[in-house]
């Protein structure tokens, strides 16, 4: 039993870690464009604004059961298999993406546009604005969207793991709930609640240090992150 | 507040060189199925070198001026033209500043009202930021921003970030970001509205010193006249997206029926009866230390009442302003009213009918009775 547990949690970080570093990946680009073409924005452009934003609407009203029968051709023609934590990790996320894009978008909408204009002022060009300006000053905004993304993940990943995708979503469905073991399945839960909550902590630890930067001594900040980083693993191996 | 070395002429950097010209410059903004003008055929003529400020209330349109001058904000038609470049013409289509608008962008600063640091860096790392836009080497920008942090006052705040600022700290360090890109031009939008008065003065202080040591010319929009009286050479005063008046200080207080003078100098005060004349006498120059009001007392045995009076120093010159009033209508106070024009004073009758309010009820126009008479009074 044991194993199966600890298995199975090393699954559900699987799915979760790639699915969120995909969802970061796409779903950066995919927020600060949204948010550039927007009306009045740098790079207004309706019809782009307006086609992406649809494409992110769509991916989010899918249920998301749904979206993973959709995507197994896809799934199939990405990594191989359609089932498995790597079967997963791609409708998981292709459905974070979305999600997350549309976090971005409302994270730099909240950076001043006096920051915008004073970058303008000094000659800057899109490329500034972004990387200079809105990234940076969004940065706090932006790691809550990532737990946010992450811990709907986390919930997910428990979907996926009952048809048939692995991790401890699997474990508590086949096991705890069609075995009666129902030991294992509050197990499972409690597990998953604690993960949540680890996850919950420390993104607040981490967006409490960069929000407050200036407010207190430079220099606790990379301690605190470097404290908060040790935490994780040891999270991980006592719930084990 | 008095500037160093008194005598303006002596240590003044203006120039005849125009450095910022603006002809026609028109922003008409489309809010829903209305237009909105709020610029409406500006012409600005800032010289090089000099302290320029543009007053005007909220609205006017100063606030889009200012952001025409570096192209923030598009001007509808129009040309903009900054040390001798015609920015209008390199502007290109869209939101989107082209490469040579930008670079010209960056040779011409800004100050913010809210100062507009990014808080997610420090003190120096903002400073530094326009380097960057520059493509400057590390080692360069962070001699450069330390030296224009010296410059400013606040070498031993790089480290901070700026929420462990005051307002004022912030202000300075905008300032010196602003100037990182060794500008000609640099525009200061509101830069003091949102301090406190000796911040203000500190600032003010603070831009004046720049452009008497670093030869900069400086725009700054402003609702606050004592900005204007503090250190501007030139001002411009802003109604309805026109520009109603503009000349240097000197020459507006010199002119009868100014209303920039009289908000310079608001003098107050109503007559204390109907058949009362009511004068305003603006003192400059030599006139300003005689004693001008004993002698018409004495010499045509008149009483005069003070009703308001002002006095300060501009642009390093004694300035005064005083309302008094005589006795009886103005057809019998035609002698005493000359002798004050002979004594070198600019004299303008007030309309009587409308002093109620000086401020904000005084015509433009003085009273038709009184119009003929007006004349520049100063020889």
């Amino acid at each position: 039993m044991q194993p199966l547990l600890y298995d199975n949690t090393l699954d559900t970080l699987f799915m979760v870690w790639w699915s969120t570093f995909y969802a970061v990946l796409f779903g950066i680009p995919a927020g600060v464009l949204l948010h550039l073409t927007d009306r009045g924005a740098l790079l207004q452009n309706v019809v782009v604004n307006k086609v992406l934003g649809a494409i992110v609407n769509i991916g989010r009203s899918f249920p998301f059961l749904i979206l993973i029968v959709v995507l197994i051709p896809f799934t199939r023609l990405v990594v191989g298999v359609s089932i498995g934590p790597t079967g997963a990790v791609v409708p998981l996320a292709i459905a974070a993406i979305p999600f997350f894009a549309r976090l971005v978008e409302a994270a730099l909408r909240e950076v001043d546009h006096g920051l915008v204009e004073a970058a303008q002022a000094m000659g800057g060009g899109t490329w500034t604005i972004i990387f200079k300006v809105l990234l940076p000053q969004a940065l706090p905004a932006l790691v809550a969207a990532v737990t946010t993304t992450v811990i709907t993940l986390i919930g997910y990943s428990a979907i996926a793991g009952a048809v048939g995708g692995g991790g401890l979503g699997n474990l508590a469905y086949t096991y705890g709930y069609q075995q009666y073991e129902t030991s294992l399945m509050i197990t499972t839960v409690v597990e998953l609640i604690v993960l949540v909550t680890l996850v919950q902590l420390l993104g607040d630890l981490i967006v409490r240090r960069l929000a407050g930067r200036g407010t207190r001594p430079s220099s606790p900040v990379r301690v605190g992150l470097r404290r908060a980083r040790t935490e994780e693993p040891a999270a991980v191996t006592e719930a084990a | 507040m008095p500037r160093a070395g008194g005598d303006p002429a002596v240590h003044s950097t203006v120039t005849e060189f125009p450095v910022i010209t603006t002809t026609g410059l028109t922003k008409v903004y489309r809010s829903g199925d209305r237009d909105v003008t709020a610029l409406d055929g500006v012409d600005l003529h800032v010289r090089e070198g000099e302290v320029y400020g543009v007053i005007g209330q909220s609205g006017a349109g100063k606030s889009t001026l200012i952001r025409c001058l570096n192209l923030l904000e598009r001007p509808t038609s129009g040309t903009v033209t900054v040390a001798g470049q015609e920015l209008t013409s390199i502007a290109g289509r869209g939101k989107r500043a082209g490469a040579q608008l930008r670079a010209a962008r960056s040779h011409i600063g800004m100050v913010f009202q809210h100062f507009n640091l990014l808080s997610s860096r420090t003190v120096q790392d903002n400073v530094e930021l326009p380097l960057e836009i520059l493509k400057v080497d590390r080692r360069e920008r962070s001699r450069k921003a330390l030296e224009l942090l010296d410059l400013v006052g606040l070498a031993d705040k790089a480290t901070a970030y700026p929420a462990q600022l005051s307002g004022g700290q912030k202000q300075r360090v905008g300032i010196a970001r602003a100037l990182a890109g060794d500008p000609k031009v640099l525009l200061s939008d509101e830069a003091t509205s949102a301090l406190d008065p000796e911040t203000t003065r500190s600032i003010l202080t603070l831009l004046r010193d720049l452009n008497r040591q670093l030869g900069l010319t400086i725009v700054l929009i402003t609702h606050e006249m004592d900005v204007v009286k503090t250190i501007c050479d030139s001002a411009a005063l802003m109604k309805n997206g026109r520009v109603v008046e503009q000349g240097t200080v000197a020459e507006l207080l010199a002119t009868p029926g100014s209303e920039l003078a009289r908000e310079l100098f608001p003098v107050g005060g109503e007559p204390s009866a109907d058949d009362r004349t009511v004068v305003d006498i603006t003192f400059h120059g030599s006139a300003a230390t005689r004693p001008v009001i004993s002698e018409l007392a004495r010499t045509y045995n008149v009483d005069i009442s003070i009703l308001g009076a002002a006095m300060d120093t501009v642009g390093g010159k004694q300035i005064g302003r005083m309302r008094i009033e005589l006795p009886g209508r103005f057809e019998e106070n035609v002698v005493p009213i000359g002798f004050l024009r002979e004594q070198g004073l600019q004299v303008d009758v007030a309309a009587v009918a409308a002093v109620a309010d000086v401020a904000d009820a005084a015509p433009a126009v003085p009273a038709p009775a009184a119009a003929p008479l007006q004349k520049e009074g100063a020889k």
